[in-house]
């Protein structure tokens, strides 16, 4: 069967995209889940060895009547606890140093955003990293949690504050106002909060109230840690806090049980305001419990370190409610000393009861778990104890002995907690490897199918019929089917593969089988050139000699480098150092051949191989066509050095002062609007040459529309604004602009199928092109914020220059010219300010025209924005082939072909990496998320390849 | 067929080197507290200056330099200005490609203009040396089948080498370990040292083992 390279390449891609979602299910851990039904009433254990006794199975005494938890999103530690906690947070800092309070710095887990921590919050289990990708819609939580014991219980609960809760929570609250959260606003979020609260402080009628703060975690996106805006929302917060405490101080009636009042944050903010991985500041939050209760403090002591999830099972306690079954916290034991030892004990078995009802279901051995056996060995002699005490003895010896025993609890509890905290880290490795066994046999045969795929033709022959009908591929579907059923049955742990259904799986095995054999056959087919095999260059097998120019040597060590770079965690957290290095190379080495090609031609006798074809040009415009020429590598390498202090990523740089910050503040303003209205007209003036009239027009109008949403937004400012207006969402603007890109994007396809259709027309074709091209630049120009529109303008500048005066110049062959836009466009990946920690995905786009959250836009614009760099290379790739298909009819095939090789080799190289690597220290917070975001990647280029292969398509329909 | 040459080159090379060895070990005995991370700059500029002067000696003891029509004190101090000139903006050149690169523009100025002035001193001034402050030579030398001579190929090795060197060297800077090398600019000019001194080595050997293809147009 003969199949052209890019039908060839784009049906890899696709594949491996099934491949690595295959992987994906199995590496991210399920979280630890009990068996017991969700939400169903579990019968409380009764207490060790006092059947007899008549309140034996109940729960003490709760320890506090009302609890109001008020959560600061993203109040970082040390905005308490730290030196300018003085400053910040007067009130609570004083409550902390002599009040009678308790104060603790709660561990966040990764990944630290706000939904999955409200969830580790309410159920106390820490939700797996997957959490944040599959429930960016936050459906309501399924899974037993304090809020929904708290209703099964009968308490009152009231909550304002992010929505997240109400739909986390739909039906629990008595009475709620969520607020949504869009980033630029920061003061009314909080004020839709707080005007609730002298009201409902005053009302008798609840139990339980929540409020969630969302300024400061704003603030801290807007403009960081140390903006001069953080100090005026922390005092308001101070100011808040001080108001819930003495509306809970004059509320207080003797003899009834106190109040709690819990201050809280969901995750800190790092050194740049972003959130979502796991440096010190993004992952210590503080915890202040105030209730007098307590003892009196009276200087400030350094916080214990405890985990975020360990306030569920003491609120569930303290408030006599059961644990949620899935939590891994352990009780906060300060917090109950001062209730009566038997009361004390009775807790800490209520929680040690239900870990080991949870250890017992997630671990097959755990009667081998050390933490396991400490607490039957403790369960034991509080049984003792509680007979002693029910006898009557009131000796020290009974409270030494229940104090030992109080110990032995507290040992075995942390034991267990840190068990099953491990055990989230299990992997289903079976679809694991089954993912990484198809994605190498792509990538086998992708490697083996290169002779053909890069040869002039650029077709390739795949013996499909020999392979499905040979004897092996029969004799291998068997074998794997009997592999499967032998691992499936003998699996402990669930399989996601296993689960499948038997159609599915059986094609798997087929497809598997299919491919094995295939390989095989292109195998032996190759084996007499076994020379070629060797020479794994895509660059050479095309030309006829076989000596590697320097830049050749250097795009292969490049790319090979790249992916052995992946190896390490720190090259992956500074990526974008790598790419940029790379990118320098690669604009001094052309810089070199540019060098060589005119220097040579004007000294004569070097020139002996090629004739070079402007000769014949005019004397003048060879000579300023050369200094143009010669220009650019320096030019280009100059606008990287500038982009790059644009946006500063990564980890260990990502503190340092950027442009971008400097663009963004305040005073500041009018120099961003003056870039960006600047940056709007270059980019028309380098998009519209080969436009058509209409798509100019529209190009125009859309442009002075993403201006006008950006000013409506309030980022940059507009001459004829009214000043009374507010702040709106600027949905008008930003659909405004959706019209004319949509329209463009018509014109564009319109063109394209008039040239395929009708007229067999190459210019037409290449017009309707490059007009889907603008649209998409005109989309990415409203989705990018405005200090990013540079980063735009120089690529659209970088492609211009780099097509007229290099690869045209130069003869790059499409291999070399694809392998540099792939490096351009993951540079510019960077340039715009990503990096591979989720944190810097840029949310903000979920509400470009959009009045709330809806999940398929926002998904698709979320991910045209943050791979904005890398499509618009690749989409400048189709146009810049296309219209190069005179010099080479067979370019476009050559391009998606290496398109699809240089994105799979690291995508497989990576998998591998993430397999062996799996039980690193930095699996969760580094890997993990770069391994999603080659996943992302995979996808989009197959998407790109797809495009690739129905212009090609339309090529050979047009030439037929 | 270039014995004597190149048995001069390994000899020239085993002087430099040890002039090298030399420099790093003099300054120990004579500035408290010296080491290689510590007071590195001292370090830079003591074995740059040495390179610099064995060189310069070297070559024209062996007169390698091309022969000059004139024998003017005038032309030789203009020769003798123009390679100071060349130098300097050789190593102004350095320090803008460095700093293209991603080095800080104002930060740690010193230290990148200290690595540009160690590369400038391992690349350019042996570069002096040979060609002379001529730069149709130095094109021709550089572009792909230029070297007319044992000392041109020679050349061109090292200086290779010497840049390969340093560009290596700033592979381990973004790695977290900590260690007193990865100071920006420590690795990059030991990266460039030890390409240097590779070239010492590998360029005679290279030479003696490929003198059957090595033809050259005139001399």
């Amino acid at each position: 069967m003969k199949v052209r390279s890019s039908t060839f390449a784009s049906l890899i891609l696709i594949l491996e995209v099934l491949g690595v979602a295959l992987f994906l299910r199995g590496f991210f851990p399920v979280p630890v889940k009990s068996s017991l039904s969700s939400k169903s009433r579990q019968n409380l254990p009764a207490e060790p060895l006092s059947v007899g006794s008549p309140n034996s199975s109940h729960i003490p005494q709760p320890l506090f009547k009302r609890v109001v938890i008020m959560l600061v999103d993203a109040l970082r530690e040390d905005f308490v606890f730290g030196a300018n906690g003085r400053t910040y947070m007067p009130y609570t800092r004083h409550l902390v140093e002599r009040g009678s309070t308790l104060s603790y710095v709660a561990k966040a887990r990764i990944p630290t955003v706000t939904m999955p921590r409200i969830k580790a919050l309410t159920t106390g289990s820490i939700p797996g990293f997957i959490d944040v990708v599959m429930n960016l819609n936050s459906p309501s939580l399924l899974e037993d949690n304090l809020i929904w014991q708290a209703k099964t219980a009968g308490k009152k609960m009231i909550f304002y504050g992010d929505e997240t809760w109400v739909r986390l929570f739909p039906k629990h609250f008595m009475e709620y106002d969520g607020t949504t959260s869009f980033v630029s606003d920061y003061i009314e979020v909080d004020n839709n909060v707080t005007r609730h609260l002298d009201s409902t402080l005053k009302r008798d009628d609840w139990d339980i109230l929540i409020l969630h703060y969302l300024g400061l975690d704003h603030i801290g996106h807007i403009s960081g840690p140390h903006s001069s805006m953080i100090q005026p929302k922390l005092l308001e917060m101070d100011d808040i806090l001080k108001k819930i405490h003495a509306a809970l101080i004059s509320k207080e009636v003797e003899g009834s049980l106190p109040y709690l009042l819990v201050l809280c944050a969901d995750h800190g903010m790092s050194e740049t305001g972003s959130h979502g991985g796991s440096s010190e500041p993004e992952v210590n939050t503080p915890l202040v419990l105030i209730s007098p209760a307590f003892k009196r403090k009276v200087e400030m002591e350094k916080p214990d370190e405890i985990e975020q999830v360990d306030l569920t099972p003491t609120l569930a306690l303290a408030l006599g409610l059961p644990i949620s079954q899935n939590s891994v916290g352990r009780v906060i034991a300060s917090v109950l000393e001062e209730s009566s030892l038997r009361d004390q004990l009775r807790f800490l078995h209520l929680n040690g009861h239900q870990l080991s009802c949870l250890l017992k279901d997630s671990i097959p051995d755990y009667e081998k778990e050390a933490g396991f056996e400490q607490y039957r060995v403790a369960e034991k002699a509080h049984g003792s104890w509680v007979k002693r005490y029910l006898e009557g003895n009131v000796s020290e010896v009974l409270t030494n002995m229940g104090k030992k025993v109080l110990k032995q609890y507290l040992e075995a509890l942390s034991a267990m907690s840190s068990a099953l905290s491990k055990q989230l880290g299990k992997y289903d490795l079976y679809s694991m490897i089954a993912g990484m066994v198809f994605v190498f046999q792509l990538l086998l045969l992708l490697l083996l199918a290169m002779p053909e795929a890069l040869s002039n033709s650029a077709a390739v022959d795949l013996p499909v019929m020999s392979a499905l009908l040979s004897l092996p591929f029969y004799l291998l579907c068997l074998l794997l089917a009997s592999v499967h059923v032998l691992v499936c049955t003998s699996a402990e742990s669930s399989c996601y593969f296993c689960s499948l259904s038997w159609a599915l799986v059986f094609a798997a095995i087929a497809f598997t089988s299919a491919m094995s054999c295939l390989l095989l056959a292109m195998m032996t087919r190759r084996s007499p050139l076994g020379l070629k095999l060797h020479g794994k260059s895509p660059l050479k097998i095309s030309s006829t000699e076989w000596s590697l120019s320097e830049l050749d040597v250097l795009l292969l060590a490049g790319t090979a480098g790249h992916t052995l770079s992946l190896a390490a965690s720190s090259f992956v957290e500074e990526e974008h150092q790598t790419w940029y290095f790379l990118l320098s190379t690669l604009c001094l080495v052309v810089f070199q051949d540019v060098c060589r090609k005119y220097f040579r031609e004007k000294r004569g006798p070097g020139g002996e191989e090629e004739v070079l074809p402007y000769k014949d040009n005019p004397k003048e415009e060879l000579y300023s066509e050369k200094w143009l020429a010669l220009a650019t590598p320096p030019f280009v390498l100059l606008c990287c050095r500038l982009l790059r202090s644009l946006n500063q990523t990564g980890v260990q740089w990502a503190h340092l002062p950027d442009l971008g910050h400097w663009l963004n503040s305040s005073e500041h303003k009018l120099v961003l609007s003056l870039l960006s209205a600047l940056c709007l007209v270059f980019i028309y003036f380098l998009i519209q040459r080969r436009c058509s009239l209409v798509s100019k027009v529209a190009l125009a109008l859309g442009l002075l529309g993403v201006y006008s949403y950006r000013s409506a937004v309030g980022n940059v400012l507009f001459p004829w604004q009214h000043s009374g207006r507010n702040m709106s969402k600027g949905i008008v603007e930003a659909r405004f602009v959706y019209v004319f890109v949509l329209g463009i994007l018509f014109t564009g396809t319109k063109d394209l199928l008039r040239s395929q259709i009708i007229t067999a027309d190459a210019k037409l074709k290449n017009r309707g092109l490059w007009e889907i091209y603008s649209g998409l630049v005109l989309l990415i120009s409203l989705l990018f914020r405005p200090h990013n529109l540079p980063v735009l303008c120089s690529c659209l500048l970088v492609q211009t220059l780099m097509a007229q005066f290099i690869w045209k110049k130069l003869h790059y062959d499409a291999a070399q010219t694809t392998i540099m836009h792939y490096w351009f466009g993951q540079a510019f990946f960077y340039f715009q300010g990503n990096s591979n920690s989720i944190s810097t995905v840029d949310i903000s786009v979920w509400f470009v025209g959009l009045d709330n959250y809806i999940e398929a836009p926002a998904i698709f614009l979320t991910a045209l924005s943050t791979y904005a760099g890398p499509l618009l290379w690749a989409c400048h790739l189709v146009c810049y082939l296309s219209s190069e298909r005179n010099r080479s009819p067979a370019a476009m095939g050559h391009g998606c072909y290496c398109l699809a090789l240089l994105r799979s080799v690291p995508a497989a190289a990576y998998i591998v990496l993430v397999t062996v690597l799996r039980y690193h220290l930095f699996i969760w917070s580094v890997f993990s998320p770069k391994l999603l975001y080659e996943a992302m990647h995979l996808l989009l280029t197959a998407g790109v390849c797809l495009i690739f292969n129905t212009v090609e398509q339309s090529h050979t329909s047009a030439a037929a | 067929m270039w014995d004597h040459e190149i048995r001069a080159m390994v000899s020239t090379h085993a002087i430099i080197a040890a002039s090298i060895v030399v420099a790093t070990v003099v300054p120990a005995a004579l500035v408290p507290d010296f080491s290689i991370y510590g007071t590195h700059l001292v370090w830079l500029y003591s074995v740059s200056g040495a390179v610099v002067a064995v060189s310069v000696a070297i070559f024209w003891l062996l007169g390698i330099s091309p022969p000059t029509r004139k024998h003017s004190l005038g032309y030789k101090l203009s020769r003798l200005f123009r390679s100071c000139l060349y130098f300097f903006l050789s190593c102004l050149f350095f320090h803008t490609v460095v700093v293209l690169y991603g080095a800080p523009l104002i930060d740690s100025a010193l230290e990148t203009f200290s690595l540009a002035v160690l590369l400038s001193s391992l690349t350019t001034v042996r570069c002096l040396c040979v060609l002379g402050p001529n730069v149709q030579a130095w094109i021709r030398v550089f572009s792909r089948h230029g070297a007319m001579s044992v000392w041109d190929t020679c050349l061109q090795i090292m200086v290779a080498l010497t840049v390969l060197g340093a560009w290596m060297g700033a592979f381990p800077i973004p790695l977290d370990w900590e260690k007193p090398w990865q100071v920006w600019p420590i690795s990059c000019s030991l990266g460039a040292m030890l390409g240097y001194l590779s070239g010492l080595v590998v360029a005679p050997m290279w030479i003696h083992y490929n003198r059957k293809q090595l033809t050259y147009k005139c001399k």
